[in-house]
């Protein structure tokens, strides 16, 4: 039986007068992986910077593994459950690429450096990039930064993975070794929601796609019924453009 | 200070020394050299003091007006802006001689030290500002979403990467603390500028006078250099 592992219940959002979210209530169940499509400006980055309270919710309530989103004393909880892999990938600079990983393992886990940095290398291995682990971040390609930045997440153990567009600042040719990294963790059974404009992906690795317009969830569903039988007007705009690129 | 301690040097007299002997004078020199390395190691002790407090002051000062909330905010904004105002030279005046009126009483190393710091850590806080400002909003944004504490936020992630941004006004704020020691000499300190001075008078001879300048220089020049290596160092690291 799947349960719930993220839950948003009438949820807004608002800056200043502009409302980038408009009353989402979702569920989003353990091991499920969300693909969140819409137009630019839709509030699909917003949605999920909300999970983890990058951005702070006006209304609602959401609840991620039991953890009410918005109550101080639980933030850092929600935080380490949930890694974020960011479209410009955010990595740290100044350190290298095994430190980026062990980090937060030995700042927000407790492991001691000896156990981040193996749990780090393991994951760099997983992601491609043993040959690299001592190299600085601007000493790699977008494609493989941004394979460190879900190590980064990975390392945290988190039982939610979002991404906000990982494939979006790179350049074509690297935009499959990052796809391929998260279509495996799909089968891990990692909860992951992920804001792309990737539809071949969404359609390969998605179990369910969620169409978002002007801060609403207009239509959900499967891949083959949401991309072979859309049902919104809006959605079939928004398909019609971006399947014609 | 010219006129009144050369005595009676007179226009001739001058005119017949050397330029050297007037103003590079090697046994003047040798004879001052004790004293003012003396006032050299005073010199170097207040500023180094001054500058490690006015950094420690700087870095709370940020804190409080980019973190500190309602209260402190505003208050650190009122700091910072009434000790960039001030003239060094009035503050040091006042603690020195007005502070005694209300029973402080501080020597003049410690008058110095504070009127110093005081003015430092009001510079350093928005050097420092600007550097926190300076580092892009994603870091501060990764470094919450794996969970780190505020401090660890600082600490591992902003702070480091600020330092590189901000090495350059840090360093021309620590050479005007240093350089600014030398107002010391009016609440009667022996720095370096006070032994020159002092022994100028003395040996009725300009000597120190230059001696003094070409240590200040000595001083500061090698600090620039590192300063400006470490720098380097740090940018190979980052790009
Ligand atoms: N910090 C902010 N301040 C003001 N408005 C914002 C802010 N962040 C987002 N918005 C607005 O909220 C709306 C939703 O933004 P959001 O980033 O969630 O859209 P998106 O669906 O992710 O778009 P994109 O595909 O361009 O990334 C947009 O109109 C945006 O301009
Ligand atoms: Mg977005």
């Amino acid at each position: 039986m799947m349960a719930s592992i993220i839950s948003l219940r009438g949820v807004s959002k608002y800056f200043g007068h502009f409302r980038a979210l408009d009353d989402v209530t979702l569920d989003v169940m353990a091991g499920e992986t969300l693909v969140v499509i819409g137009p630019s400006g839709s509030g699909k980055s917003t949605l999920i910077r909300c999970i983890n309270r990058l951005e702070t919710h006006d209304a609602g309530d959401i609840v991620v593994d039991g953890f009410t989103v918005g109550d101080t004393r639980q933030l850092a909880t929600i935080r380490a459950e949930t890694g974020m892999v960011f479209q410009n990938f955010n990595l740290f600079p100044h350190m290298s690429v095994l430190r980026n990983v062990a980090l937060g393992p030995v700042r927000v886990r407790g492991l001691s450096w000896v156990e981040a940095e193996a749990r780090a290398r393991k994951l760099l291995v997983r992601v491609g990039l043993e040959a690299h682990v001592a190299k600085y971040p601007t000493q790699l390609s977008g494609g493989q930064q941004q394979r460190v930045g879900i190590a980064r997440a990975l390392a945290m153990e988190p039982k939610v993975l979002l991404f906000d567009e990982p494939t979006s600042a790179l350049d074509p040719e690297m935009v499959g070794e990052v796809l391929d990294v998260m279509q495996g963790l799909a089968r891990t059974g990692v909860t992951m929601v992920v804001v792309t404009h990737e539809m071949g992906f969404a359609r390969r690795v998605a179990d369910r796609i969620l169409f978002m317009c002007e801060g609403r969830i207009v239509e959900q569903g499967p891949p083959t019924t949401l991309f072979d039988t859309p049902q919104d007007p809006r959605l079939r705009g928004f398909l019609q453009a971006v399947l014609s690129h | 200070m010219g006129e009144g301690s050369t005595g009676n040097a007179s226009f001739e007299t001058i005119a017949l020394m050397s330029i050297f002997d007037t103003f590079l004078n090697w046994s003047v020199f040798v004879e001052s050299l004790p004293a003012l390395l003396r006032g050299l190691w005073i010199t170097v002790g207040l500023g180094l003091t001054s500058i490690v407090l006015g950094l420690a002051g700087g870095l709370l000062l940020v804190m409080l007006r980019l973190y500190g909330g309602l209260p402190m905010s505003p208050l650190a904004i009122g700091y910072i802006d009434v000790f960039r105002s001030v003239p060094v030279l009035v503050l040091l005046i006042v603690i020195y001689y007005a502070l005694p009126f209300v029973g402080i009483r501080l020597s003049p190393f410690w008058a110095a030290t504070t009127a110093l710091s005081l003015v430092s850590a009001a510079y350093s806080a928005e050097i420092l500002r600007a550097g926190i400002e300076g580092v892009p909003k994603g870091q501060f944004e990764a470094a919450r979403a794996i969970g780190l504490s505020s401090i660890r936020q600082m600490t591992d992630i902003v702070l480091p990467q600020a330092v590189k941004l901000v090495i350059p006004p840090l360093t021309s704020n620590s050479i005007n603390v240093m350089k600014d020691t030398a107002l010391a000499s009016v609440v009667a300190m022996p720095d370096l500028l006070k032994q020159a001075t002092q022994a100028q008078a003395l040996a009725a001879n300009p000597t120190p006078l230059i001696g003094a300048a070409v240590i200040y220089v000595i001083l500061l020049l090698p600090f620039v250099r590192s300063v400006g290596l470490l720098e380097n160092r740090l940018n190979r690291r980052a790009r």
